[in-house]
């Protein structure tokens, strides 16, 4: 039960949070739970506890956020689910979560940093805990891929033996995490005609994590993530528990797959495209599996799943189209540049690359990303952001015309430069880094041309 | 005539995507006109002096260390001979690390390098990250290199051996602030990456000057527009000079 003091921090916590939403600063996602933590430092384990039905914690480098969104619009249709807004994913953004929840909220869908999750996932104790892949990413800020990989596998070995793990089986460091325990469920891609013809320059962990021989990847997906197998034969992809086959793309408007799980096979249409939204659809459904929802149900509530800020969304200027796309390491925006390949020519792309600590103060990684003919057909390429002059140099050196690009610092100027460009019926495709996507996203809020970010908690 | 780009052992170190050097070294190569071919060494390989021209070491990650030193050191022969050629060689982070002769980390374990260059590095007990500005003299002519540096190691040269220039804002070699990387004839060691080239054309266009000497083509190379290079240099240096480090 909640202790006295707990409530009187919950109480005091709220009241920040109300007040920062009424002056506008920020939208209030950490503030109450600073506060919180302040007046009852161990009180978290104790506002968890009353989520009756349990919570979802979800990590990876890439796709926790929209992992998240996707399960709770599956659980949500029959539960109140408390979540914490994207980005907000720390000790502090989890804590404002729970603080703020509404009271008939029953379940935790929570998305959690990747080297908070040892620390966050102690005081949860979630009823499943879904791993989905660990990238090269904002090295500067977590210190190295390996070091995040042995937290997790302390972590995981120190996991309460009820909570059910899900892993993405497709990244070796992932799936090596399922032989030190039981209740283990694995979801990946057995397609090989979604395999990647040449490697991935953004593969990081193609190295057994038993004995550091070379993977054989019999197929590869994206980045380092395909169906792999060490040739002294001591790893290899486990057998996969929620399965996609026959994946088939169409452009920016979604994805279709086969689903096999061991309550049967079912069709996914995902209203999301690239290879990257089918793991986490898989990440979601096997989740959603664990709490006993049938997975045909999961699958046909992802069909009107409606993208998370920033991933994919799509705003109607007028009567131009723009597409917002959140990138923030090589293979993000390689996923991001192969789902709008179909669609880009003649299209106004602008780029948005900002070097604040969530974005990662190193922006060296642009250099990792595959550019070479990808924004060619474009009618007009813009550089923006705190380094727009460091992507200006980077698509020089992919030889984009430098005729079709201009740089300016503000990603709204060259967002609004973009919709007067294009023509009646066009679309601007937006690739933009996080604290640039948010400042974007906070002055097309202001316009009224999309919800703003703080309100899809809610 | 090709000028050779050897990149050693990419699949391991590219950690600070050490490509882009690769890929500046080759457009600039490339917009002048001159054949160029990019070979990278793959881990077992030997390197063969006579058909390179210039070699790229990279940063990897700390697991790999260890794996990617035995390998080179194995290369340590080829290596010399391609220097005492006249082969440039440019090594950035944990790949600068491996051109002294050893390298110990927390756990106070000690990794064997090539010793090609007098100096030794160890692990600090903090990580030294952050936008980096270095001053630094090439043929009397003074130059800006800016970019990021991210490393645990600190690198002591030895008496002998002169750095790449002078910090002005970072850590540098060892935290302090004083000097960075090392400048050995044509062996340039750094721990700027960024990656390094992009920013500094003016340092990519010296190693190319360098590999064609080698292979025995003109070292005039015509003028590029640099334009946006310049600019992404002067942001980057008024970037870090407006921090607090
Ligand atoms: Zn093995």
């Amino acid at each position: 039960m909640v202790n006295a003091r707990v409530t009187t921090a919950r109480g005091l916590a709220r009241a920040t949070g109300a007040i920062s939403r009424l002056t506008r600063r920020g939208g209030g996602t950490t503030l109450p739970g600073h506060v919180f933590r302040r007046l009852a430092p161990d009180g978290l384990s104790q506002l968890a506890m009353e989520l009756t039905e349990g919570i979802v914690a979800i990590s990876a480098t890439n796709g926790k956020t929209t992992t998240a969104a996707m399960l709770a619009a599956i659980v949500g249709h029959d539960q109140m689910v408390c979540r914490n807004g994207a980005g907000a994913n720390l000790l502090s953004g989890i804590t404002t979560a729970l603080v703020t929840r509404r009271r008939a909220a029953t379940i935790g869908v929570l998305e959690v940093d990747e080297a908070a999750l040892p620390a966050v996932s102690q005081q949860l104790a979630p009823t499943v805990l879904v791993l989905g892949n660990l990238f090269r990413d904002q090295l500067d800020r977590h210190g190295e891929l390996e070091l995040v990989a042995d937290r997790w596998r302390v972590l995981v070995v120190t996991l309460d033996p009820a909570t059910t793990l899900v892993l993405g089986a497709d990244d070796p460091v992932i799936d090596g995490l399922a032989g030190l325990r039981v209740n283990v469920l694995r979801f990946g891609i057995d397609d090989p005609r979604a395999s990647l013809t040449v490697q991935d320059a953004a593969a990081d962990s193609t190295f057994c994590v038993r004995c550091g021989t070379a993977y054989v990847y019999d197929e590869m997906y994206l980045g380092h993530l395909g169906a792999y197998r060490c040739p002294r034969g001591d790893h290899q992809r486990g057998a996969l528990d929620i399965v996609a086959r026959h994946v088939r793309g169409d452009g920016i408007r979604g994805t279709r797959f086969r689903l096999d799980a061991p309550d049967g096979t079912s069709e996914v249409v995902l209203p999301l495209p690239g290879l990257y939204n089918v793991e986490n659809a898989l990440g979601a459904i096997a989740a959603a599996y664990a709490l006993g929802i049938p997975t045909a149900l999961a699958a046909a509530r992802l069909a009107d799943f409606h993208a998370a800020f920033g991933r994919f969304e799509r705003i109607v200027v007028g009567d131009r189209e723009a597409v917002l796309l959140l990138f923030k390491n090589p293979t993000g925006a390689n996923e991001a540049l192969r789902a709008i390949a179909n669609d880009v020519a003649g299209a106004q792309i602008v780029l948005a690359l900002n070097d604040r600590i969530a974005d990662g103060r190193d922006v060296s990684w642009i250099w990792d990303i595959d550019l070479e003919g990808m924004l060619d057909t474009a009618a007009h390429v813009t550089c923006s952001g705190t380094r727009a002059a460091e992507l200006a140099v980077r698509l020089h050196y992919s030889n984009l015309a430098v005729t079709t690009m201009t740089t300016t610092t503000s990603t709204l100027d060259a967002f609004d430069a973009a919709i007067v460009r294009a023509p009646p019926g066009g679309r601007v495709f937006v690739l933009a880094t996080y604290t640039a996507m948010l400042d974007l996203h906070r002055a097309l809020a202001d316009r009224g041309l999309t919800q703003p970010f703080w309100e899809e908690q809610a | 005539m090709t000028l050779r780009i050897v990149p050693l052992y990419p699949e391991l170190l590219s950690i600070y995507a050490d490509r882009g050097n690769v890929r500046v070294l080759q457009q600039r190569a490339r917009w002048r006109g001159i054949s160029v071919e990019v070979t990278p060494l793959a881990l077992g390989e030997a390197l063969d002096p006579a058909q390179t021209d210039v070699v790229l070491i990279g940063g990897g990650q700390d697991r790999d260390q260890a794996l990617v030193a035995e390998a080179l050191v194995a290369q340590t022969p080829a290596l010399r001979s391609a220097i005492a050629d006249g082969v440039p060689i440019l090594a950035v982070c944990g790949g600068y690390q491996l051109l002294g002769h050893r390298y110990v980390d927390q756990s106070g374990r000690d990794t064997p390098g090539t010793g090609l260059i007098d100096f030794e590095s160890h692990a600090g007990p903090t990580r030294i990250v952050g936008n980096v500005v270095v001053e630094t003299e090439f043929d009397g002519t003074r130059h800006e290199l800016v970019g990021f540096e991210n490393h645990a190691g600190r690198t002591l040269l030895g008496p002998t051996v002169a750095p790449l220039g002078r910090v002005i804002i970072g850590g540098g070699n060892d935290g302090t602030g004083t000097t960075e990387g090392c400048l050995d004839g044509r062996v340039v060691g750094t721990y700027v990456h960024g990656p390094l080239l992009p920013k500094n054309p003016w340092l990519a266009d010296q190693l190319l000057a360098w590999a064609c000497e080698h292979r025995g083509l003109s070292t005039t190379l015509a003028p590029l527009d640099d334009q946006l290079e310049c600019a992404a240099a002067l942001a980057a240096s008024a970037l870090a000079r407006s921090e607090r480090r």
